[in-house]
């Protein structure tokens, strides 16, 4: 029996191991000399792993129901772990570079990669807590990585309180749940709610939802966001805005349909107004900013605010949507953050807007593949980006939640502001004097352009990630 | 070969048109010309070999849409073979001669390219026009329709520096607008009806068309008739005719060989060829035909009047191309298609010449259009003299009366007064015609004597300067000559001898009964009273079997025959009297009838009437939609929206991003009371 669950849960177990044994073998040898192959190395077997993982097949549960290995877990973890992979490649030289590159890097990430798996695939409120803690806790380090930096050191600082708090919080929503429910498996919770929830269980699920939404970084559980990506080193930052986002919205819509699918409508009113309030203050705050990780921040959060209303719409097409969403964001973002990670001047890294002034006559190419994301990001047709707000306002509006589609368009068009800005200034900004250097990593370039151009290219038929992503969400929503 | 005529003068248009930097301007005037001679040319061998049968010729594929199905195919019958060699000879000449006209320009500096430009909108205007006649279905009749459309306006408007060139390009496109929505309901109309716009499903279902009522505008319309009136307010926008004429004289801003092409040999006549395109629905229609005809008779008449004062040589050339319209929507109005044709086609020839040869004066004096200032270049400028001598031969009809030998004018317009007799025994649309043939011929002899007789008035260093235009010019002013004085001679049997060659000339196959009669009747090869839907009358154009109007016509009295004759020589000899014998006579008229004078120079005030009518409350609307409508009321909210509150909302944001970790844990909880409680009241919690 022990052996078929562990089974189940190898590609888990294989991280782990790598992980352990990669600690072990850096600190008795060539400490932080290290650090970049196993970087490499890391970014290799999270490919690899996605390869694997993504050719499984059925669905099976492990340990009476703690684990699951569905479809959707599947899509998440795939998309999570070359999400991971790609920022790794990207952090490599950067980090390298300013010297921050430890060895405790790689391993971290893969430690927060296992636990966002765990969070992915969990079918159990231990489980689940048991894999956001272990992201959490590699998250925590990872953000206060520059240690030198007060900026990096108090970012840390605030995401381990607030942390601790939503931890709490959550903890506090999954004992009440329990309570009224007589078990922690969300098999059994499904039922107990289905034959008469009663309140005290729905204030557990009120604040299950909200430890979840501080993940998320949804408003208004969001503070953290601004401050902890813009203190973090720049490529912790895009780590940040990636794989954890979708592990995150993964555990999110599992706890809302494994556990909560028989009483939607309890939950639909709080994720649509968790949604709406996401949307509105990412595209109001951002319009303010004046440094890119910053904005960025308030970006990630309006974007969660349209996975949310993926969410919101309780239905299968909505969480396809979602994960269509997600999948997009990630691979938007992978590119965004390629490229504010070059932006240097004089070798030193920059993330003032400002700086971007008339950037089309410095580097056109690169200018060019901005003005594609952002205006992928901000939803302008015919991006791929636009196909992703469309799923989700199309997901909306067949769920009956009319306004709160015509809620994401205004705040859209809202957003759009701060994209164009940026596609302003690149493009009619006034000329200055130091540009910014020309020269960046050739992984950096690949990336920006890749993902350029898959938001270019992917607007034939999203790469098929849609019906994956509808396979995905059919055996999650029953 | 057809095909190569259709894309001739488009590729001529693109490469010059966009290819000039590499070619050269030189190149690309040089390429657009030869090409368009290369369509001439072929033109004519198809004219000249074509035997009347109608060919459907397929290019491809165009629209597929539910029920809407249609190929983009060249309808290849006589029609579209006369309207072939019309448009492109005109065409090529006008080309030829551009290159004399707009070598040099005042409206531009030096260093400004704009001869390219010139020829290839010239080319472009061409294709249109070719794909408006080479029609096979309605849809690609109105593409060619809104090309030539578009061609006319770019060139109207081509000194764009002028405000009153682009006043009258925006005028002749917003009045054609009006015309169009009349084509382009017709268009619904019998798609509607009949489920398809292919001519040939249209013709066969034209005889049901006639039994059939249509709802439309609260009241129930004969389907023919309805639908022939929409498709004849289209011709009337595009072809000038009352009510809808206003943007022609104005039309005139454009450069001379635009006047000559556009306005006067091809695109106006369009709606000309629109009518006698859809002779069998026409021929269902007798109220619609009743309007046409009456409207046609109205608008010579009417603007053979204006051209009476006016002193700007273009002008006078342009009501005098209004009239002659009028001529052939009367012909067509009463059912003789084939002289609407044959006017169509002559006049093309002298009033293409009358232009360039305006264009000729124009040029010796130095852009001076005002024919007050002109006098006596006849001795300047001879070549043009003895061209414009005989365009003005040929409009104003001279020719031997009662035999079939004179200028191309005179055995048109004839034609055309004979069947306008016949046609309405005798009534209005006749003597309106007569009328307008005396006072052609004395607006056009006015034009001669004032340009080239007299004293030379004005502008006395101009008139030392006149010169003789170059030989590019003078060229194609002699083979329109040709035209002007031959091509009426050459086919006066075919548009309008005995109905054997009409039929024959038209491939309308003659019926074995009708012949048997003796006393022909034309008709198609299924009678009407089989009401037979599904096959379409063959030929170029349909006469109904109870049309006698042309044969009627032949037996006109020789009074009738003799009427423009007379008109003519007396407009002759009263412009003689006018402007040679006693040349103080017109001031002492205009001062004498001041009120009539007026009300001619002033086109009978219609510009001032659909001023104040039309162009001022449009004007008030629009100002209004956009000062009240649109920058006050939709841009202060966006405005109010996107500077007031959205920055307030971002301020307040940016506030309460405090940056300590109390303030993000009380929101924290703060958040959660309002998520419970929002549950509490929203959710499934009661």
């Amino acid at each position: 029996m022990v052996q078929a669950d562990l089974n189940i849960i190898l590609p888990e177990i294989v991280i782990s191991v790598y992980a352990m044994a990669a600690l072990l073998v850096a600190v008795y040898s060539a400490k932080d000399k290290l650090a970049a192959p196993l970087t490499w190395a890391t970014a290799g077997l999270f490919v690899l792993v996605a390869v694997w993982v993504s050719g499984m097949t059925g669905e099976a549960t492990a340990f009476n129901g703690m684990f699951i290995n569905d479809g959707f877990a599947r899509f998440a973890k795939v998309t999570i772990l070359v999400s991971a992979a790609a920022v790794l490649i990207m952090s490599q030289a950067y980090m390298s570079r300013r010297g921050l590159l430890k060895f405790e890097y790689p391993i971290l990430i893969a430690l927060a990669a296992v636990g966002m798996m765990m969070m992915v695939s969990a079918g159990n409120l231990m489980s689940l807590y048991m894999g956001l803690e272990l992201q959490s806790l590699a998250l925590y380090v990872v953000a206060s990585f520059r240690r030198e930096s007060v900026k990096s050191t108090e970012a840390g600082m605030k995401y381990f309180v607030l942390g601790a708090l939503s931890s709490g919080l959550l903890l506090y929503g999954a004992s009440l749940v329990y309570g009224f429910a007589g078990t922690t498996d969300f098999a059994g919770i499904i039922d107990a709610a289905h034959h008469g929830g009663s309140i005290g269980m729905l204030i557990g699920l009120v604040l299950v939802v909200s430890g979840l939404a501080f993940k998320v970084s949804a408003v208004p559980f969001h503070m953290w966001t601004p401050d902890v990506y813009e203190g973090s080193p720049t490529p912790v930052t895009a780590f940040f805005a990636t794989a954890p986002k979708v592990a995150a919205m993964g555990l999110f819509a599992r706890v809302l349909h494994d556990a909560f699918g028989s009483v939607t409508a309890d939950w639909q009113q709080v994720v649509v107004l968790l949604s709406i309030l996401s949307m509105f203050l990412g595209a109001f705050a951002a319009i303010g900013q004046t440094d890119i990780k910053r904005l960025m921040a308030y970006s990630s959060i309006a974007h969660m605010g349209y996975a949310l209303m993926g969410l919101a719409s309780g239905t299968a097409l909505g969480v396809q949507a979602m994960l269509v969403y997600m999948a997009i964001y990630v691979t938007m973002n992978v590119g965004t953050f390629a490229f504010i990670l070059s932006m240097e001047k004089d070798g030193q890294p920059v993330t003032s807007i400002a700086s971007l002034n008339m950037l089309s006559r410095a580097a056109p190419a690169k200018a060019i593949a901005m003005l594609v994301l952002l205006f992928s990001l901000a939803g302008v047709p015919p991006m791929v980006g636009f196909f992703g707000k469309l799923m989700v306002l199309q997901a909306a509006l067949d769920a009956g939640l009319t306004w709160l589609a015509i809620a994401g368009v205004i705040a859209s068009v809202i957003g759009a502001y701060y994209y164009l800005r940026i596609v302003f200034l690149m493009y009619f900004g006034q000329a200055q004097e130091d540009a910014l250097d020309h020269r960046s990593a050739p992984v950096l370039t690949v990336m920006l352009m890749a993902s350029a151009i898959i938001m270019v290219v992917g607007i034939a038929n999203l790469f098929g990630v849609e019906s994956a992503a509808m396979a995905a969400a059919t055996t999650l929503v029953q | 070969m057809e095909k190569i005529i259709l894309f001739a003068p488009l590729v001529g248009a693109i490469i010059g048109g966009f290819g000039w930097r590499i070619i050269g301007e030189r190149g690309a005037q040089i390429l657009t010309t030869s090409l368009l001679f290369l369509a001439a040319a072929l033109s004519w061998i198809v004219f000249l070999g074509f035997d009347g049968e109608t060919q459907h010729i397929h290019i491809l594929r165009w629209i597929e849409s539910g029920a809407l199905s249609t190929d983009w195919s060249i309808r290849l019958d006589r029609m579209t073979a006369i309207m072939l060699i019309v448009v492109t000879s005109v065409s090529a000449l006008v080309h030829l001669y551009s290159f004399g006209y707009m070598a040099h320009d005042d409206n531009w500096t030096h260093d400004e390219s704009y001869r390219a430009r010139f020829f290839a909108y010239l080319s472009f205007f061409t294709f249109a026009m070719l794909m408006l006649v080479t029609s096979d279905n309605l849809v690609q009749m109105f593409f060619g329709w809104e090309g030539v459309g578009v061609a006319s306006y770019l060139l109207i408007g081509f000194y764009y520096k002028k405000p009153s060139a682009n006043a009258a390009a925006i005028k002749a496109f917003v009045v054609n607008r009006v015309g169009d929505f009349g084509f382009a309901l017709g268009i619904f109309g019998l798609f509607y009806l009949t489920g398809s716009i292919k001519f040939d499903d249209i013709f066969a279902y034209a005889p049901k068309l006639a039994d059939m009522q249509l709802h439309f505008l609260w009241t129930e319309w004969n389907a023919a008739n309805l639908l022939a009136f929409l498709l004849f307010v289209g011709a009337m926008g595009k072809s000038a005719q009352l009510i809808l004429h206003t943007w022609l004289p104005d039309a005139m801003e454009g450069p001379t060989p635009v006047s000559a092409l556009i306005h006067a040999a091809t695109m106006v006549t369009a709606g000309v060829f629109l009518v006698s395109r859809m002779s069998p629905l026409m021929e269902y229609a007798p109220e619609a035909m009743a309007f046409v005809t009456f409207l046609g008779a109205t608008t010579a008449f009417f603007a053979a009047t204006v051209g009476l004062v006016q002193n700007d040589i273009k002008r006078v050339i342009a009501y005098s191309t209004c009239s002659q319209l009028g001529y052939m929507f009367v012909a067509a109005g009463v059912g003789v298609y084939s002289v609407a044709m044959f006017h169509l086609f002559t006049h093309a020839f002298f009033k293409a010449m009358l232009f360039l040869g305006a264009g000729s004066v124009i040029h010796a004096m130095h852009h001076e259009q005002d024919m007050r200032n002109y006098g006596g270049l006849r001795h300047k400028i001879p070549y043009t003299y003895w061209a414009m001598m005989i365009g003005t031969l040929a409009i104003t009809g001279v020719g031997i009366p009662l035999t079939h030998f004179g200028f191309a004018g005179f055995l048109s317009k004839d034609a055309v007064i004979e069947s306008a007799w016949a046609g309405t025994a005798g009534g209005y649309a006749f003597w309106m015609l007569v009328i307008a043939a005396l006072f052609t011929s004395f607006y056009s002899w006015r034009l001669i004597f004032l340009t080239f007789f007299g004293a030379p008035r004005g502008d006395k260093h101009t008139h030392e300067h006149a010169h003789e235009s170059p030989m590019v010019m003078l060229i194609p002013l002699g083979v329109l000559g040709l035209g002007a004085v031959f091509s009426g001679m050459v086919w006066y049997n075919s548009f309008f001898g005995d109905h054997d060659s009409v039929n024959k000339f038209f491939g309308i196959p003659a019926h074995a009964e009708a012949a048997a009669e003796g006393h022909g009747t034309q008709t198609a090869s299924h009678g009407d009273d089989h009401a037979a839907v599904g096959v379409a009358p063959q030929g170029a154009i349909f006469m109904h079997p109870d049309n006698h109007v042309m044969d009627e016509a032949h037996h006109a009295p020789k009074w009738v025959k003799v009427s423009p004759f007379v008109a003519m020589l007396i407009g002759f000899v009263m412009a003689l009297w006018f402007y040679i014998w006693n040349p103080e006579l017109p001031k002492k008229l205009a001062e004498t009838q001041r009120p009539l004078y007026l009300f001619l120079l002033n086109k009978w005030y219609f510009d001032e009437i659909y001023d104040a009518i039309f162009v001022k409350p449009a004007m008030a609307l629009g100002r209004f939609l956009w000062k009240r409508g649109d920058t006050q009321t939709i841009d202060g909210t966006i405005n109010g929206i996107a500077m007031g509150i959205v920055p307030f909302l971002t301020r307040l944001a940016g506030r309460a991003q405090s940056g300590y970790i109390f303030t993000y844990a009380f929101a924290m909880v703060i958040g959660i009371v309002v998520l419970i409680t929002w549950m509490s009241f929203n959710g499934g919690a009661h």
